[in-house]
């Protein structure tokens, strides 16, 4: 109720001051980390501190664990992941050719256990793929994003930025709104940030819990009040793919912690 | 920051501990109404007895203004020789608008070679924290905090 | 499955005194949420955390609804020989956790 009222507020407030929505320059791009009270900083930092490694050392027994009709592990076909998934969540969403579209990480390990492992997928939003997927983004910690740049995969970020440009919702609100116009402000005593997804999956203190990309943009989406999309969903990978396009070169903080 | 004197603090903790005697203020229970400046007097009542508790000795480092209420970084730091003689035995943590007073209790003793301990708690509301140390003489000192809280725990209901 | 994260010093001199941190994985349910239908959440908490050092009690903590999910504590203890640290976790609903590290003292 809380943060439908200052969702309500921020609308009023911005319907009134009307700016041509533009990126932010490149120079003035700063993590989502850079917010945060210095408290909640050193959380992130000490990695035996971070809550998130719980996930990301579940996610390492994972690996090595065999599932599936196939019988086989993540490990058997991918070795270390220290050295076969360097640089992987720095690439994604990526484009799949079967499919003829971007997904993201997520999907490509759900993917991996469909046509590899022979094994059902693992549900979104559950431990076992947030530990998975947590563990393999962690190991392209501190390498720059770079996202693929594939002629196949442009209209896709082209659809995504649509998204988050346009108004929609009850609210009237488009992404860019509060986070390229108004990241320097706060709503409701937190810090409006720049929408970059430098740390997913994230430990988030709201959540007390690990969560992914797209289940923040769930509830961003539904504090404009507009029409969810399910996890998965293509117009959420979309985003995702934007999204990281937004952040390309800042380095990779998995398993970040976020207020 | 308010600071009571030694004596006053008594009194209040004498008038309040008598109040509980007569049974008119609750003591530790889960209800479901907030707590108030009372309930946590009469928890650390219930935790230490009624011997006076001075403040001072005691460091209590929370952020003043608190990023999330679910997850709170506290650090409390008790000055000791930490000696097998002179040392922190425990260390009594209560806040007073939770739905509960306590936060924890800290079992130290003259192995720990530093009284200091953290952990990442939850708070409710904007309100005052108060950190309670027995030493090894049984004497009790305090500290207590004013922290601002915007976003609250305990509030969130399950998705 | 992990569901602990323990830190200790590998190696120590004796008479130093080291930091311990320890982080566990549990909701920590308060008893105080509420399910959209209106129904409370039962608590669901750790309540007990203790640590040994080769078999002597060196560290206890009672944890409240107020201690936030995934339990961090940290504590020093001074490292009089090598050996052993025990932790354990005891909560609602039979929550029974344990873990271990080895020090080494010179």
């Amino acid at each position: 109720m809380k943060l439908f009222g200052t969702i309500f507020l921020a609308a009023v407030l911005m319907a009134a001051g009307f700016a041509a929505a533009a990126e932010i320059p490149r120079n003035e791009r700063r993590s989502g980390y850079t917010f945060m009270a210095p408290d909640t900083q050193t959380i992130q930092d000490d990695d035996t501190a971070n809550p998130g490694m719980l996930w990301v050392l579940d996610g390492e027994s994972l690996w090595k664990r065999k599932a599936g009709a196939a019988g086989k592990s993540c490990s058997d076909c991918h070795s270390d992941a220290n050295t076969s998934m360097k640089g992987v969540a720095a690439r994604y969403p990526a484009f799949d050719k079967t499919l003829g579209r971007p997904i993201n990480l997520e999907q490509r390990i759900n993917l991996c256990r469909a046509r590899h492992q022979e094994a059902s997928p693992i549900a979104y939003e559950s431990r076992d793929l947030l530990a998975l997927t947590a563990f393999v983004a962690q190991q392209s910690r501190g390498m720059a994003i770079t996202p693929d740049t594939t002629a196949e995969l442009q209209p896709f970020v082209a659809k995504g930025r649509d998204f988050f440009m346009k108004r929609q919702g009850q609210l009237n609100l488009g992404c860019t709104n509060c986070h390229d116009d108004n990241w320097d402000k706060h709503l409701a005593g937190s810090a409006v940030t720049q929408a970059l997804p430098t740390g997913y999956p994230i430990y988030r203190l709201e959540w007390q819990s690990m969560g992914s990309l797209q289940r923040r943009l769930r509830n961003c989406i539904t504090g404009i009040r507009a029409q969810n999309y399910d996890y998965g969903s293509p117009e959420l990978v979309e985003l995702e793919l934007y999204l990281m396009s937004r952040a390309a070169g800042m380095p990779i903080e998995t398993p970040g912690v976020r207020p | 920051m308010r600071k009571s004197e030694g004596s006053t603090r008594r009194q209040f903790l004498g008038i309040a501990g008598t109040a509980a005697a007569i049974g008119t203020v609750p003591v530790v229970s889960l209800r479901p109404v907030a707590a108030t400046p009372e309930t946590m007097t009469a928890a650390i009542r219930n935790v230490i007895g009624s011997a006076a508790v001075r403040i001072g000795k005691v460091k209590l480092d929370v952020p003043p203004l608190v990023e999330n209420g679910n997850t709170v970084p506290m650090t409390i730091t008790v000055s000791s020789p930490n000696t097998a003689e002179d040392h922190v035995k425990s260390i009594h943590v209560f806040n007073e608008k939770n739905p509960q007073p306590n936060i924890g209790n800290f079992y130290l003793g003259p192995q720990a070679g530093r009284g200091q301990i953290s952990t990442r708690i939850r708070l409710a509301d904007s309100q005052k924290i108060t950190a309670i140390a027995r030493m090894s003489d049984d004497s009790l000192w305090s500290a207590t905090a004013d922290v601002v809280v915007t976003l609250a725990a305990c509030t969130e209901e399950v998705i | 499955m992990a569901s602990a994260l323990i830190n200790v010093p590998k190696k120590a001199k004796r008479g130093d005194v080291i930091e311990i941190k320890t982080l566990m994985s549990h909701i920590m349910e308060t008893g105080y949420r509420h399910t959209a239908a209106g129904q409370v959440v039962p608590r669901d908490i750790i309540t007990s955390f203790t640590c040994r050092y080769n078999g002597e009690e060196i560290f206890r903590a009672d944890l409240f609804p107020a201690i936030a999910a995934n339990p961090f504590i940290t504590f020093f203890t001074i490292a009089t020989e090598s050996g052993k640290f025990d932790f354990e976790w005891i909560g609602d609903n039979g929550f029974s956790e344990k873990a271990s590290a080895t020090i080494s003292v010179e």
